[in-house]
Order: structure tokens, then C-alpha cells, then sequence
């Protein structure tokens, strides 16, 4: 308990204020990203509308089953994320940093599995700009969509690199009995901004991997 | 003007000394100072490239440059003045230093984030410095696809990842102010009770947070494009360059709003305090601001007219075009009539003021011109549109930032400047811009278009003028330069309160302590009640 009154920056009058701002910040920050994410999803917007039938043919190309693979990994690392933000409310030290733990690695196997996805898609020649020998129907608008895919999930995997490291730092600060009842709002605003970065993922994965089941037959 | 004997206190400025207690500084007051010197030396870089422009303009053959130098001049003239000056001008320098006094706090709610936004803002600009020695950069300050994709073969990557990178610096300014105008009011400043400096400051902040981020993606794209060869905005490859323009003037039009609106903030300060008056209709005006901020997001369309879009969204974002003009009205007629009966001294920052609403008003109605559908296609890339967005730009938010410098630096740095030499300035600056511009406005209407270094003869006598013009501008931009450096050592002593202010910022000492105020004030009164400050005077 004593610590936390050394947590108060001077800025602030007291503790309820400081943790107000931190969180009202982060739910800013939040709105900055979904405009940031925003404009890669208009161009898609734009170009799967003009070229229904390319995007199809180019969605076929992933391996539907690893996506969603990802996406339940992706799901129970933010679960997780939720009980280390339960467990700094309420004060058990050991389970958050197993909680955080857990988070850090499903996030890690979230980007194993998506880089051998990319791996993959570059033996097969459909990483646009490194190897791309795609000869099928439309390549101009399959090579788009590719296009769109890597900078999309580039993007998002970037931040998922940036929460991880945000993560290490939280559990070693929570090893440190950093955190009290009175004083985790660290854990609780990278906790948003974890269920932030889970959340693109859920839009990501129907808009690339879902949208063309019908066309397999 | 009040002049009073002032003993030496603690105060921002001598509370530590060094060079690492600047760099490591977490003082908002500081960090304002950190921006000015960056941004004044980003304004006079800028200016250099705008006096060989109009150097070489002097002829009609394109004698001086080559046509390859002249396109990387304006680009890094309007790439330094948009993204290094004029966007953190305002709200980075004036804006860092008097949010968290005018609203009776101690700093910013995240003020190692400040210094963060600083030392970002650098970085970028480094990128731009660098890619500017190396070679430069031709493809305008627009980035159009696909000359700025695939034709260029200047450095396009580096000045892109150079303004991408200060687009954070803007965007984490944008959210720092507005977690503080949200949380750290003092007692009983409640929301009309703001002065209009910080609602206008919150509203550009609104569209630093939600505008910038797309122009920071879209420009990512274009890096990537290139350095990768992707068709994004390739038509070769599939892509759409007019969706490119669509996602760059979605920012780049409220970019214009970032400018100007805190700007506006500053205008009714002024126009306030020097007339002794309340701000007539302080809602409709505090209201304005936001107004201006959410119409300006759905406007963007107009920039593309003759870029192919489809005409009935030419209609739709002509009409609400058009609507912007109202919130702007509201404001120069609620400037106007609190001139009214006020008793109006002519100190500097009010001359300033003056020209403000004067050339902000030409900026404004010329804009409207702009976007009616015919007349647009007449004019589109000639001189005329240079002439609008130089007087909003330079006419509107250089004139309110020279007035909110003079205005607030006995604040900032506890000295008067030279009022003589002041007057003769803004007077100079004035005459200097209407001479420089004007002329563009008639050349542009007769055909002169834009970006071109050598020119048909008949078009001659109004570049002369224009090129005169700017001589006159530079004098009257050096001259305030050299008395503010010369008022940091021989100025006097400001009093506290030299212009009988109502705003909190005033009510503490000049410069101010470390933490702003020896004890957090309390509110009791709306903004602008000139009866408070005559009983304090008094008593």
C-alpha cells in the first residue's frame, strides 16, 4: 500500500485523476488506431468491390484452417490478458505474472504461425514485390490483393511485436510487486490495447481467409 | 500597459540550468521552447527555398534554376512550411505553453509523452534535412501517385517516413491535450467557462488524433509501394491513384483546420483583451470550432474536381464545402461585434488581430469561390489557389501566431519586446503579404498555373510585384527575430499582467514557476469578465 502513493506523478491531484487520464488517454490512442487500420481498410473496401471475383480466386490461395488456428490463439491470449487485468485488481501477484506469461506466449505463437503462413505464400511465389509468379486468372488483381494482405497483416503483426514487448516489461514490473489494487492501471490500459490489437485480427481473418469458401466447390 | 517592479522569483527559466536540463526537461513551458527554436529554424529554411521561388519567378525564361531544382524547391518548401511549421506551430509552441495555465493545472497530463512528441517531431525532421542534402525531393508536398511511386527518382521514401514519423509527434500532442482539457481542469473552470483559446485547441486536437493517422498509413503505402514495387495505387498493376488522393486529402484538407483553427483561438484572445469586452456570442464561437472540425472531415472531395471522381460527389462535397463558410462567418462576425463599443487600444498583438481577420476573411471568401463546381475547373492548379491557401495559411495562422507571440511573451520570456519596433513589423508584415499574394490572385484568375519556373511574358508584371512582396515579408519576419533574441537580455521587466488579461495564465507570475501556480487557483468567474481583473488591479 505504501508504495503506491510514489506512483502519483506531480501533474496529478490525486490518484483517482491520474488513473481517469491514463485510461481516457488510452481509449484516444485507440480511436487513432482504428483510423490508422481505417485506411488500409477503405483501399480494401475499394478494391474487393471492383474486383470481386480476383480477391475470391486470391483468398483461396491461404490456408484457411491456420487462420483460424491464429485466431483462437489470438482469442485465449486476450482472454488471458483479462485475468491478468482481474488478477492486479484483486491483488494476486503470482497469478498475474503466470497470466502475463501465458498472453506473451500465445501472442508468440500467434506470430510463428503467421510468419510461416508468409513463408509459405513466398515459396508458393505470391509475395508481391519479393516473389511473385503467379500466372493464374487476373494476376494484376490477385497480386493486389496479395498486396493489400501483407501490408494489412504486416501492420498488424507489428503491433502485435509491440504488445509483446510491452507485455515483458508488465510482467517483470509485476514481478517486481509493482502493481497493488490501488496502482495497476499499466495492466489495465495495455490490457485495452491488447483486446485493440485482438480485434483487427477478428476483422482480418473473414476479409482475407473467409471470403471465397463458395468458390472452392 | 502596466508596468510594475518585479522581484526575482523562481521561474521556469532559472530553476535549472544546463543544456541536459533542457533536453530531459518534462516542463511543458520548456518543451513550448524546444518547439519554438525547431519550428522557427524549419520557418526560415522554408522561407529560403520561398526566396529563390520567387527569385527565379522574377523573369519569364527559367534562368536561375533548372525546371528538376525549381519542382524540388516548392516540394521542400511546402513539405518544410505544412509539416514542420505551420502544423506544430500554433498548437506545439503556444499551445503546449499556455493549455495546462489556462486551465490552472501544473503540466500536461502525460508530460514525459510531451518530451516524447518533441523528440519525434526532430527525428522526422531530420529524415526531411536529410533527405534534402542528399538530393532532395520533387514530387510536390502532395505526394501524388504515381509520380511520387513510380517516376521520381528523387528521394521520396526518406521525406515520406520523415513526415510519417512527425505525424506521431502530432498526434500524441493532439491526445496529451485532450486527456488534459478532459481531466485536469482547476475547480470550477467547467467547459463554458474555457477561454476559446483551448476550445479551439481541443478541436484541432480532435482532428491531429483522428486525421493524422491516415495520412501516416497512406504515406506507408507509398513507401512501400515503391521500395517494394506493389501496385497499390499503381493503375498498371490494378491499383487506383485517385484513391490515393481521396486518403491524402481526407488529412491534408483538416490538415488545414489544425492550421487554422488555433489560430482563431488566438484571434479572440486578442481580439478580447484589446477591446475590453466579453467575445460576443462565446458559444456560437466555442461551438465554431467544433463545428469547423467535424464539417472539415467530410469536405476533402473538393481538392479532386478535375481528378476523375464521379460528379455527383463533386455536388455533395461542393455544398458542404460551402457550409464551412458558416462556422468561419460566425467567428469574424462575433470578432467584429465584440469590437463594438469596446474601448480597442492598438498594441501589437492586436495589429496583428487586425490583419488576422482581415486576410483570413479574403482566404476564406476565395475559398468559396473554390468550391463552386464551374469556376473551380477555371482556376484548378493555377495561381489563384496559391494565392487562397497562402492567405488562410500565411495571411491567417502566421499572422495570429506573430500575435500570440507577441502576446504571450512577456509570459514566456519575463521582458517586453520593443513596441515601436513591433508596430513597424506587423505593419511591414502586413503591407509585405498583400503585396506578395494579391497579385497571384489576378495572375492565377488569367491563366498563370501553378508549379512552372518559366512563364509567358504578360504575366510578368504581377511575378515582379509578388517577388517584391516577398522581400518586404522577409524584412518583416527578420525584424521581430532580432527583438525578441534582443528583449531576452535588454527588454524590460514584463509585469504579470502587462495587458490587464483575464486568463489564468496571467494571474501567475512572468515567466512563471516550475509548476505554474504557488497554489492551484480557483475558478469563479466565465471567461473574459474584465470586472475581476479591474477589482485585482485595484486592490
Amino acid at each position: 500500500m505504501a508504495n503506491h502513493s510514489l506512483a502519483l506523478r506531480h501533474q496529478f491531484e490525486d490518484v483517482a485523476q491520474q488513473k481517469d487520464a491514463s485510461t481516457l488517454g488510452m481509449w484516444i490512442f485507440l480511436a487513432t488506431e482504428i483510423l490508422f487500420f481505417g485506411g488500409m481498410f477503405c483501399c480494401y473496401t475499394v478494391y474487393r468491390s471492383s474486383y470481386p471475383h480476383a480477391f475470391g480466386i486470391a483468398s483461396n490461395h491461404l490456408e484457411v484452417l491456420w487462420g483460424a488456428v491464429s485466431t483462437v490463439v489470438l482469442i485465449c491470449s486476450s482472454y488471458f490478458m483479462a485475468c491478468s487485468v482481474n488478477s492486479a485488481a484483486t491483488g494476486y501477484r503470482k497469478a498475474l505474472v503466470g497470466f502475463l506469461v501465458l498472453t506473451i506466449l500465445l501472442a508468440v505463437a500467434f506470430l510463428v504461425i503467421e510468419m510461416s503462413e508468409w513463408y509459405l505464400l513466398y515459396k508458393e511465389g505470391l509475395m508481391p514485390g519479393v516473389n511473385f509468379t503467379y500466372k493464374g486468372i487476373d494476376p494484376g488483381h490477385v497480386q493486389l490483393f496479395f498486396c493489400m494482405y501483407f501490408a494489412m497483416t504486416g501492420l498488424h503483426a507489428s503491433h502485435v511485436t509491440i504488445g509483446i514487448v510491452i507485455l515483458i516489461i508488465l510482467a517483470f514490473r509485476a514481478y517486481a510487486d509493482v502493481f497493488t489494487p490501488a496502482y495497476y492501471t499499466p495492466v489495465e490500459i495495455s490490457g485495452l490495447y491488447w483486446h485493440f490489437v485482438d480485434l483487427v485480427w477478428i476483422f482480418l481473418f473473414p476479409l482475407y481467409y473467409l471470403i471465397a469458401r463458395h468458390l472452392q466447390g | 500597459m502596466i508596468t510594475a517592479t518585479v522581484e526575482a522569483r523562481d521561474n521556469y527559466l532559472t530553476h535549472e540550468y544546463g543544456v541536459k536540463s533542457w533536453l530531459l526537461t518534462k516542463d511543458h513551458k520548456r518543451i513550448a521552447l524546444l518547439y519554438l527554436a525547431s519550428i522557427t529554424f524549419f520557418f526560415f529554411l522554408g522561407g529560403i527555398f520561398a526566396t529563390i521561388i520567387r527569385l527565379e519567378l522574377l523573369t519569364p525564361p527559367g534562368d536561375l534554376v533548372s525546371s528538376q531544382t525549381y519542382n524540388k524547391l516548392f516540394s521542400l518548401h511546402g513539405i518544410i512550411m505544412v509539416f514542420l511549421f505551420l502544423i506544430p506551430s500554433i498548437p506545439a509552441t503556444l499551445g503546449n505553453f499556455l493549455v495546462p495555465m489556462m486551465l490552472g493545472c501544473k503540466d500536461l497530463a502525460f508530460p514525459k509523452l510531451n518530451l516524447l512528441s518533441w523528440y519525434i517531431f526532430v527525428v522526422g525532421g531530420l529524415f526531411v534535412l536529410y533527405a534534402m542534402l542528399i538530393g532532395g525531393v520533387d514530387t510536390g508536398w502532395t505526394f501524388y501517385v504515381p509520380l511520387s511511386t513510380s517516376y521520381a527518382n528523387t528521394y521520396v521514401i526518406l521525406t515520406a517516413v520523415g513526415v510519417f514519423i512527425t505525424g506521431f509527434s502530432s498526434i500524441l500532442t493532439g491526445l496529451n491535450f485532450i486527456v488534459t482539457v478532459h481531466r485536469m481542469r482547476a475547480p470550477g473552470l467547467t467547459w463554458f467557462r474555457l477561454p476559446l483559446f483551448i476550445w479551439s485547441t481541443y478541436a484541432t486536437s480532435v482532428i491531429q488524433v483522428l486525421g493524422t493517422p491516415v495520412i501516416a498509413v497512406t504515406l506507408l503505402l507509398v513507401a512501400l509501394e515503391r521500395g517494394f514495387h506493389l501496385g497499390i495505387f499503381d493503375p498498371a498493376l490494378g491499383g487506383d491513384p485517385v484513391l490515393f488522393q481521396h486518403l491524402f486529402w481526407f488529412y491534408s484538407h483538416p490538415a488545414v483546420y489544425i492550421m487554422v483553427l488555433p489560430a482563431m483561438g488566438v484571434v479572440s484572445e486578442l481580439v478580447s483583451t484589446y477591446s475590453r469586452k466579453k467575445v460576443f456570442g462565446y458559444k456560437f464561437v466555442a461551438f465554431a470550432s467544433v463545428a469547423i472540425a467535424i464539417l472539415g472531415f467530410l469536405v476533402w472531395g473538393h481538392h479532386m474536381f478535375v481528378a476523375g471522381q464521379s460528379v455527383y460527389a463533386s455536388m455533395v462535397f461542393s455544398m458542404l464545402s460551402y457550409l464551412v463558410a458558416v462556422p468561419s462567418a460566425i467567428k469574424v462576425f462575433n470578432w467584429t461585434a465584440t469590437l463594438y463599443k469596446g474601448s480597442i487600444s492598438y498594441d501589437t498583438p492586436m495589429l496583428y488581430a487586425f490583419g488576422f481577420i482581415g486576410l483570413f476573411t479574403m482566404g476564406g471568401l476565395t475559398g468559396t469561390f473554390l468550391a463552386s463546381l464551374g469556376f473551380d475547373v477555371h482556376v484548378t492548379d493555377t495561381y489563384f489557389v496559391v494565392a487562397h491557401f497562402h492567405y488562410i495559411m500565411v495571411g491567417g495562422t502566421m499572422m495570429a501566431y506573430l500575435g500570440g507571440l507577441h502576446y504571450w511573451w512577456p509570459k514566456i520570456s519575463g521582458r517586453m519586446y520593443p513596441e515601436g519596433w513591433a508596430k513597424l513589423s506587423a505593419l511591414v508584415v502586413f503591407l509585405g503579404f498583400n503585396l506578395t499574394f494579391f497579385p497571384q490572385f489576378i495572375m492565377g484568375y488569367l491563366g498563370m498555373p501553378r508549379r512552372y519556373h518559366a512563364y509567358p511574358e504578360e504575366f510578368q508584371v504581377y511575378h515582379v510585384l509578388s517577388t517584391a512582396g516577398a522581400s518586404v515579408l522577409a524584412v518583416g519576419y527578420l525584424i521581430p527575430a532580432m527583438y525578441f533574441i534582443w528583449s531576452l537580455r535588454y527588454g524590460p521587466i514584463a509585469p504579470d499582467n502587462p495587458w490587464r488579461a483575464t486568463g489564468l495564465e496571467w494571474q501567475t507570475s512572468s515567466p512563471p514557476p516550475p509548476d505554474n501556480f504557488e497554489i492551484t487557483p480557483v475558478v469563479t468567474h466565465e471567461a473574459y469578465d474584465y470586472s475581476v481583473v479591474e477589482e485585482m488591479t485595484v486592490g
